[in-house]
């Protein structure tokens, strides 16, 4: 028989935590790095390109960047934040342009690795959403105000507090960040890893098993995967509206005059 | 077993990369302060521009149907003052007409009234001169007519004279009187 001929294909490894791993480009530079450079720019150019001569009636480029900062302003910033939303516009479209290319740096040809796979820039972005709102509910409250609207529901029994209020010590001063960061890590990271799975088992199942039905099976694989990526845009896209929708909101509770 | 666990500590997902922070840090807040500068003041002039555009143009609608309702008042005033100078212009040529009639009648009745007296005058001066000519052509008419009638007597002229005289004396009476004659009384 033919099998005594070759070895036996060794069996299918599942892609895992390893395969986040990359190796240095050059010095400590790896891929995520280079990525949240190029999100940098390509966000910097494009909002540049829209408004080199700007007019009153929007020229194609324009009228994108317009879109995409009236999404931001009007359907988050102005509903989530209330009468002095205007002044938070500008940090919320930044975190929401640069989130989501970034992002979608997951299903772009040879770059394909959304940057927030890596947990690092999430945990940085949401500590600066954190000290943001912070910062504005003090400034808007008092430090007292601002910890009494965190932690102090009005029109609550005496008992129910003793249970609500260090809950909502805990939920709104320290575990928002940490639910804003790992989300948008979550996502990307499973994104990631599912997308790696149908590829590489499609890879495996053509060219390493010995089976042949694998082999007739493995285009499904890779349609799953495309089918896969698809859907990942979407996610990608939700994530990153997600993350400024959230910040929006914390930076309204901390704005609003009661609870 | 021991290796498995060391590869697992090595490749912890959730531990993040300090190169991947400050780099991505660094990246974000130029990001944002470079669109804050440059860009998003501008979205916000053009959206302001535009709205001023649309609600400028609103109120200019607006300034012009008032200037047009204004307008349109002012003409009516000017017309309805028109229409009354007009009526006042035809009452008062009216009544001008009504007074020129009246002038007019007065003065040809007055003119009637004098053509009227001098009619009377004429015809009463006339009637005198008939008269006075009547009288002396009466006398001779009258004593031929007597001559003739009586003949003889009157041969006599002293006689004749006497009853000339007496009958002129009942003519006279006549005349002024205007009563039917009676010379047969004699």
């Amino acid at each position: 028989m033919t099998t005594m001929a070759t070895a036996p294909a060794p069996g299918f490894e599942s892609p895992g935590v390893e395969d986040f791993q990359l190796p240095p480009i050059f010095g400590p530079v790896t891929k995520p790095v280079l990525e949240l450079v190029l999100a940098a720019i390509i966000v910097v150019v494009l909002f540049r390109l829209a408004v080199r001569k700007p007019q009153l009636v929007p020229g194609k480029m324009q009228f994108m960047g317009e879109s995409f900062h009236g999404i931001v302003r009007n359907s988050i910033a102005k509903d989530m934040i209330g009468k002095a939303f205007l002044g938070y516009v500008p940090f919320l479209t930044a975190l929401f342009a640069f989130i989501l290319v970034n992002n979608l740096f997951g299903i772009i040809p040879f770059i394909q690795f959304p940057t927030f796979a890596h947990p690092g820039v999430p945990y940085a972005l949401a500590l600066v959403v954190w000290v943001v709102y912070t910062w504005v509910g003090i400034r808007h409250h008092g430090l007292g105000g601002y910890i009494r609207i965190s932690t102090w529901p009005p029109d609550v029994p005496w008992w129910v507090r003793i249970i609500l209020t260090p809950i909502e010590f805990l939920s709104n001063i320290i575990l928002r960040p940490v639910t804003l960061s790992l989300r948008l890590f979550g996502n990307m990271f499973a994104g990631h890893l599912l997308l790696l799975l149908f590829i590489l088992g499609g890879e495996y199942m053509l060219f390493t098993a010995d089976s042949i039905l694998l082999k007739i099976l493995s285009p499904f694989a890779f349609l799953m995967g495309i089918v896969f990526t698809f859907f990942e845009a979407f996610i990608q896209v939700v994530q990153a509206y997600i993350f400024v929708m959230l910040t929006a909101s914390y930076i309204g509770t901390v704005l609003a005059d009661d609870h | 077993m021991n290796t498995y666990l060391l590869a697992a500590d090595e490749v912890n997902p959730l531990a993040p990369h300090p190169v991947e922070i400050i780099v991505g840090l660094i990246a974000f807040g130029l990001l944002l302060w470079v669109l804050a500068k440059t860009v998003f003041p501008q979205f916000e002039k053009i959206y302001a521009e535009r709205t001023d555009k649309i609600e400028g143009g609103l109120k200019r609608a607006e300034e012009a149907q008032a200037e047009a309702n204004r307008l349109k008042q002012e003409y009516q005033e000017q017309l309805d003052g028109l229409r009354a100078e007009a009526a006042r212009i035809r009452d008062d040529a009216r009544a001008e007409g009504q007074q020129i009639k009246a002038e007019l009648r007065a003065e040809a009745e007055s003119e009637a009234a004098r053509i009227r007296a001098r009619a009377e005058e004429q015809i009463s001066a006339q009637r005198e001169s008939a008269v006075r000519s009547l009288r002396g052509e009466i006398g001779g008419l009258s004593s031929q007519l007597a001559e003739r009638i009586i003949g003889s007597e009157l041969s006599d002229p002293a006689r004749r004279a006497a009853t000339v005289d007496s009958f002129l004396a009942e003519l006279d009476g006549l005349g002024s009187r205007q009563v039917a004659p009676t010379a047969g009384a004699n």
